[in-house]
């Protein structure tokens, strides 16, 4: 087990160090200049000048990358072009928008995904069944931010039951929870359905082996073979699903931010990108890749708990 | 019993309703882009103006709603007999949101920073002609001009001029501490700015006690908040396509202004083959503006000549140099010899006026044989590609600075124009301060450039905002960008 760990430690740390040197130089590349994107039309070109080494910009690419990876060790991500305002501030803030909301979705996705997945293997061939996959296709086919526009025009300006997006802050967290519902809903449908159809064919795999059949054979239903054998076979498929969208939903928010206006990770990224603030996006896109990798690990880690021969291979 | 209490209940909520109604002094106001920071003295993004302008921070004069410039900070001028010095008396018992007093050496610490050698003032032009600025006692300041310029007290109007606390600068770009009628109180990045009423203001008090500013880019998600009035008013509205349904809906007010905002084709003159002034004028004739105005705004938008705003009251209508007129387009490509055309490049920034006006122009274009390969370019690429590189022929682009003709006296601009006659013109206005000679000399820019087909004029930008109707105050018209609360008020 620990060898195990530590390999995958080791790809952990190599994963981080390729991805912020490929994020800076695609980031450096694109064209674009902070300061005159800043200045505007009127500009001076020596107006642009003192800006840019106000920024900082007039250092060597090379030596900003360093600066950028060892201040970024040390927890300091620097300044951001544009707010003048720490970059790590910027992310802790938003991030406090993107992971619950993440995690609201991811939950709701799961809570839903489970149980239909459940259901329509149990049932297979059912009117249940084609039922529950009818509506995992409309699901997977429904866009996520048209299906969010539905919600707003349903709940926020027929009903009036929730406001069209914002975000009022954890000051009070009802509040705040209540601002995130309709976005998180938005998020976890599409998902729900795509984790239903996985669920529901992975058991269906499972419910093909030898030893469920022998389950079966010693005398437990069908309910209680699947209970017992199948759900936990089934569920690496599930994990590595669940892993990739947990993935998705913190980064991938980015449309559904704008339709709700939220002050969210994906909306910083897409801001920081038109402005040119390129530290910040360096910084988000580290981040979010820092975020993904370590899901992976986590994901790696639960593979392990529930297939034991995963451990004893390596 | 238990009826009574209820009534009673249900009375003194319907009371305590009436009186909440009665007096609401807070104010939502969205608009779609947010403030990069909250110096409107170093950076040219319109929206720091949009929060900040006249609600924070004042300049010595500034712009009312109509675009006059009145006094602002400056109480009263004198101006010498050559032009030269100004002498501004300020307004007395004005005090910084710090608690500290506004006083004649914040105004020469303020315009001595934006003239600074490393300045990072977008418009350091504005202060060009000053030569220096002198304390004559603590409510008068002088300021000595290298050269007379007629447009200083306009010059100091803009957003770019406002006055800071010296001790503020440090934070100014997170926390603002200006003079104005309302306070800066907090910034929630990505969301919303909020704001209080300064209760020393020196001039007349807001009727608002509290506005809060919100910023919404997705034009479905303004159009969501409007209706679901999430917001109290949205400036500078999205979605112009959305407009008549407001208009039908009692709880709205819909108003749609003016700005300063010259919306152009512009074309490389020093590349061929739109350095050749006929090529240019071909183009001109070729363009519909109603067509694109209705096609790609909906409707909203006032069709010009010039590069000059058509509420001014200098603007001179020169329309028919460039009417909508294809055969003479096809004759004048033929007198360049180009009867067959050519192939350009259409350089187009995110805007939907040029998004949109673009696919339209292209097609307008095709009809004289015009061939153009449409590039779209976020607003970096194109501030890089085309307004610096200059490697474009033609792009779309709205010039939203308030009386920037000048722009074509510069050789190096852009659009590559720069004719030695239209830089004296603009030398002579410069050190004009007769309005009547003004005035005439901003109608021979206006002519020339218009005769000579620097651009092809397309139309006024357009400026709806969409208001719940029972507020009042707001400004119709954009004379500079801005969201001017200090006399906006609930009629109920």
């Amino acid at each position: 087990m620990l060898t195990y760990l530590l390999k995958r430690l080791t790809s952990l740390v190599i994963s981080l160090l390729v991805a912020s040197l490929v994020i800076f130089l695609v980031v450096e590349v694109a064209p674009g200049d902070p300061a005159s994107f800043m200045l505007g039309l009127n500009a001076q070109p020596d107006t642009v000048a003192a800006l840019r080494a106000e920024l900082g910009l007039d250092v060597p690419k090379f030596a900003r990358y360093f600066a950028w990876l060892s201040g970024m060790i040390s927890g300091d991500f620097g300044m951001s072009y544009t707010y003048r305002t720490p970059v790590a501030q910027m992310i802790a803030d938003r991030f406090w928008v993107s992971m619950p909301l993440a995690l609201m979705a991811l939950a709701l996705s799961t809570l839903i995904a489970f149980p239909a997945g459940l259901f329509a293997a149990a049932r297979r061939g059912s009117a249940g069944d084609m039922g529950v996959m009818g509506a995992t296709q409309l699901g997977v086919a429904i866009p996520n931010f048209w299906f969010a526009m539905m919600l707003v025009l349903v709940f926020a300006i027929n009903l009036r039951w929730f406001s069209a997006g914002g975000f009022p802050g954890w000051d009070d967290p009802l509040l705040a929870l209540k601002a995130l519902t309709l976005p998180a809903i938005a998020l976890a449908l599409p998902q729900a359905a795509i984790l239903t159809r996985v669920m529901r064919s992975a058991l269906l795999d499972i419910l093909g082996e030898d030893f469920m059949r022998t389950a079966r054979a010693k005398g437990l239903s069908a309910r209680q073979a699947i209970w017992r054998h199948g759900l936990r076979n089934a569920l690496i498929p599930v994990l590595t699903i669940i892993g990739l969208q947990f993935s998705f939903l913190l980064a991938g928010a980015i449309i559904i931010e704008q339709v709700f206006f939220l002050p969210g990770l994906g909306r910083l990224v897409f801001q920081a990108i038109t402005q040119r603030d390129l530290i910040v996006v360096e910084s988000v896109v580290m981040l979010l890749v820092f975020a993904v990798i370590v899901v992976n690990f986590a994901v790696d880690l639960a593979y392990a708990a529930v297939d034991p021969r995963l451990r004893a291979r390596t | 019993m238990k009826r009574l209490n209820l009534g009673a209940l249900a009375a003194i909520s319907i009371c305590a309703g009436a009186a909440v109604h009665a007096a609401q002094t807070d104010i939502t106001v969205a608009m779609q882009l947010e403030p990069p920071h909250l110096d409107p003295t170093s950076a040219a993004a319109g929206a720091i103006d949009s929060v900040l302008y006249s609600n924070v921070f004042e300049g010595l004069t500034r712009f009312d709603a109509d675009g006059a410039v009145i006094p602002g900070l400056a109480s009263d001028w004198e101006i010498s007999e050559d032009g030269l010095t100004y002498t501004f008396h300020l307004q007395e018992g004005v005090t910084f949101h710090d608690g500290t007093e506004f006083e004649a050496s914040d105004v020469k610490f303020s315009l001595d920073r934006a003239r600074a050698e490393d300045s990072t003032n977008a418009q350091k032009a504005l202060f060009e002609s000053i030569d220096s600025v002198e304390v004559v006692d603590p409510l008068t300041v002088r300021v000595t001009l290298s050269q007379p310029i007629g447009a200083l007290l306009f010059n100091l109007a803009w957003g770019d001029a406002v006055i800071v606390a010296p001790e503020s600068i440090d934070e100014i770009k997170s926390r603002p501490i200006g003079t104005g009628a309302f306070k800066f109180v907090n910034w929630v990045q990505g969301d919303r700015i909020e704001m209080q009423r300064n209760t020393d203001y020196w001039g007349d008090a807001p009727a608002l006690e509290t506005a809060t500013f919100r910023f919404i880019s997705d034009p479905s998600a303004a159009f969501a908040s409007v209706m679901a009035e999430d917001v109290d008013a949205f400036v500078g509205f999205p979605a112009p396509e959305n407009l008549p349904q407001f208009e039908a809906d009692p709880r709205f007010q819909v108003l749609v202004g003016s700005t300063e905002g010259e919306t152009i084709l512009a074309m490389n003159n020093k590349q061929p083959p739109f350095d050749n002034p006929l090529v240019r004028e071909a183009v001109a004739h070729a363009i519909d503006r109603q067509a694109i105005i209705d096609g790609a705004m909906f409707g909203l938008g006032t069709p010009i000549g010039t590069h000059f705003a058509p509420h001014n009251p200098d603007y001179v209508d020169l329309i028919d140099l460039s009417n909508y007129d294809l055969e003479k387009s096809r004759q004048l490509l033929a007198e360049a010899g180009m009867a067959d055309g050519f192939t350009t490049t259409l350089k187009l920034p995110p805007p939907s006026y040029a998004r949109r006006g673009g696919e339209i122009i292209a097609a307008q274009l095709r009809e004289v044989g015009i061939q153009t390969e449409i590039t779209n370019l976020e607003w970096a690429q194109w501030l890089e590609e085309v307004f610096r590189g200059k490697n474009f022929g033609l792009s779309i682009v709205s010039h939203t600075e308030p009386m920037d003709i000048g722009i074509y006296a510069r050789p190096d601009y852009y659009f590559q124009y720069g004719k030695p006659e239209f830089a004296a013109i603009m030398e002579t206005l410069n050190a004009e301060t007769d309005p009547d000679a003004r005035s005439a000399l901003l109608k021979d820019a206006q002519r020339l450039i218009s005769e000579d087909h620097v651009n092809g004029y397309l139309f006024q930008l357009a400026f709806p905002t969409i208001a719940n109707a029972k507020i009042e105050g707001l400004w119709k018209n954009q004379p500079t960008q801005a969201t001017d609360l200090t006399g906006v008020r609930w009629t109920e």
